[in-house]
């Protein structure tokens, strides 16, 4: 089972769920950071970084003398990375999105494979949880080609054998949130009870609704804001899988880098329940999904 | 050198220049020649996320222009603009059409060697 953590607004508490569950995890698990812009599920789960490799996007190259000036891969690229105007082709390899198509498009086979440096995908070990993350190059604009490549990377560790996930997503409801969620079986919105939080977590739940997954929420910094949160969640049939108090020892222990489940036998008790709370809902959701396949 | 660019908020030489290169409303394609006028619409280019300002590139140079007049070119779209061999000239907002054109034919500008705005949006 791959369940991502998510959230609309950013802050809400996403890494420390996913590091508490993570940490409670009693089956063979991959904690995945794909938060890619600022990876920082490492600073609590402390892993050995054992492996590291650059990540790279294919780009075109043109060959200027097979190029017919055609215009063909300028008309068909949406993001003007190629561009043809009169005698000239130029490219802008920092706005390819990397579909291929102008390289599969060219008549002339003018246009090759080059590639375009988007950050590194680092795999370590903490304790018994295999650790995967990927981070973005300073400048680097565009974070889905390095999370797909950090998702392969996923996919080829839990190949073999019975693995499960916990993904680390970046907030809010975007290409990047989105790309983080859409391959799980199980979607965790965590969000507090502030009119801030309670407004993104509806943009999350909307973004999010059409991919069909199951879906949970976890509710942080429980005991401030309004009741507004709760009733949306009853409203929509949304269920609240745990609470987490708004307390100023867990804020302490955040700020040392400490993994909340282990601040006090309770709260340890509070990420215990949720992974189990996860797995009923996962279970409940199942003839659901085979009904709807 | 025979044809201009102008970016435009309108048609017609009394409208004022748009300060945005690639997301102007329209361009007006003077012919120094003839004094003839014609106007570009650049819709398609205001509503692209990003390269907005390349494809405004594109299509003033199918327009045959040789000079822009406009108010800020951005990093992608000065490049392209250079690599087709287009004068640049920035800084002429606030103005109408028809004064900055009279200003350029006066001679009392400055040809551009590097983009006066960051890129991006």
């Amino acid at each position: 089972m791959i369940v991502s953590v998510a959230s609309g607004k950013g802050g809400t508490g996403k890494t420390t769920v996913a590091a508490s569950l993570a940490t409670i995890w009693d089956r063979p698990l991959v904690a995945v950071d794909l938060d890619v812009e600022e990876p920082n599920l490492h600073l609590f789960l402390r892993p050995n970084l054992e492996e590291s490799e650059a990540a790279h996007m294919e780009v075109p190259v043109v060959d200027a003398s097979k190029c017919t000036f055609c215009g063909a891969c300028s008309e068909l690229c949406q993001f003007k990375a190629i561009c043809a105007m009169g005698k000239l082709i130029l490219t802008f390899p920092e706005m390819c999105h990397g579909c291929g198509g102008c390289i599969a498009l060219c008549p002339e086979k003018a246009l090759s494979p080059g590639t375009r440096e988007l950050g590194e995908i680092t795999r370590g070990r903490a304790g018994s949880i295999e650790f995967l993350m990927g981070r973005l190059r300073v400048g680097e604009a565009m974070s889905p080609p390095l999370m797909r490549l950090v998702k392969a990377k996923l996919d080829e560790m839990t190949a073999e054998g019975d693995w499960d996930a916990i993904i680390d997503a970046p907030p809010g409801v975007s290409c990047p949130a989105v790309n983080a969620v859409i391959d799980s079986d199980l979607i965790l919105l965590v969000t507090e009870p502030t009119p801030f939080g309670f407004y993104d977590f509806r943009l999350a739940w909307e973004a999010f609704s059409p991919l069909g997954k199951p879906m949970g929420a976890v509710v942080n910094r429980a005991g401030i804001g309004t009741d507004d949160l709760y009733r949306f969640c009853r409203d929509k049939g949304l269920p609240i899988l745990t609470e987490i108090p708004f307390d100023r020892a867990i804020a302490e222990a955040y700020a040392h880098g400490r993994v909340i489940a282990e601040v006090s036998p309770q709260l340890k008790e509070t990420f215990v329940s949720l992974r189990d709370e996860i797995r009923d809902l996962a279970e409940r959701s199942r003839p659901r999904e085979a009904a709807n396949a | 050198m025979r044809k201009i660019a102008i970016t435009s908020e309108g048609p017609g030489l009394d409208d004022r220049v748009d300060p945005r290169f690639g997301r102007t409303a329209g361009f007006v394609i003077v012919d120094l020649e003839t004094m003839e006028t014609r106007y570009i619409d650049n819709g398609r280019s205001q509503i692209l996320a990003q390269g907005a300002g390349i494809q405004a590139a594109q299509l003033i140079v199918q327009a045959g222009a040789e000079c822009l007049l406009t108010g800020y070119v951005g990093p992608k779209a000065f490049d392209a603009l250079t690599a087709a061999g287009i004068q640049i000239v920035q800084n002429l907002d606030g103005m109408t059409v028809r004064e900055a054109l009279e200003r350029f034919k006066s001679g009392s500008v400055r040809v551009a060697d590097g983009p006066n705005r960051e890129g991006g949006k």
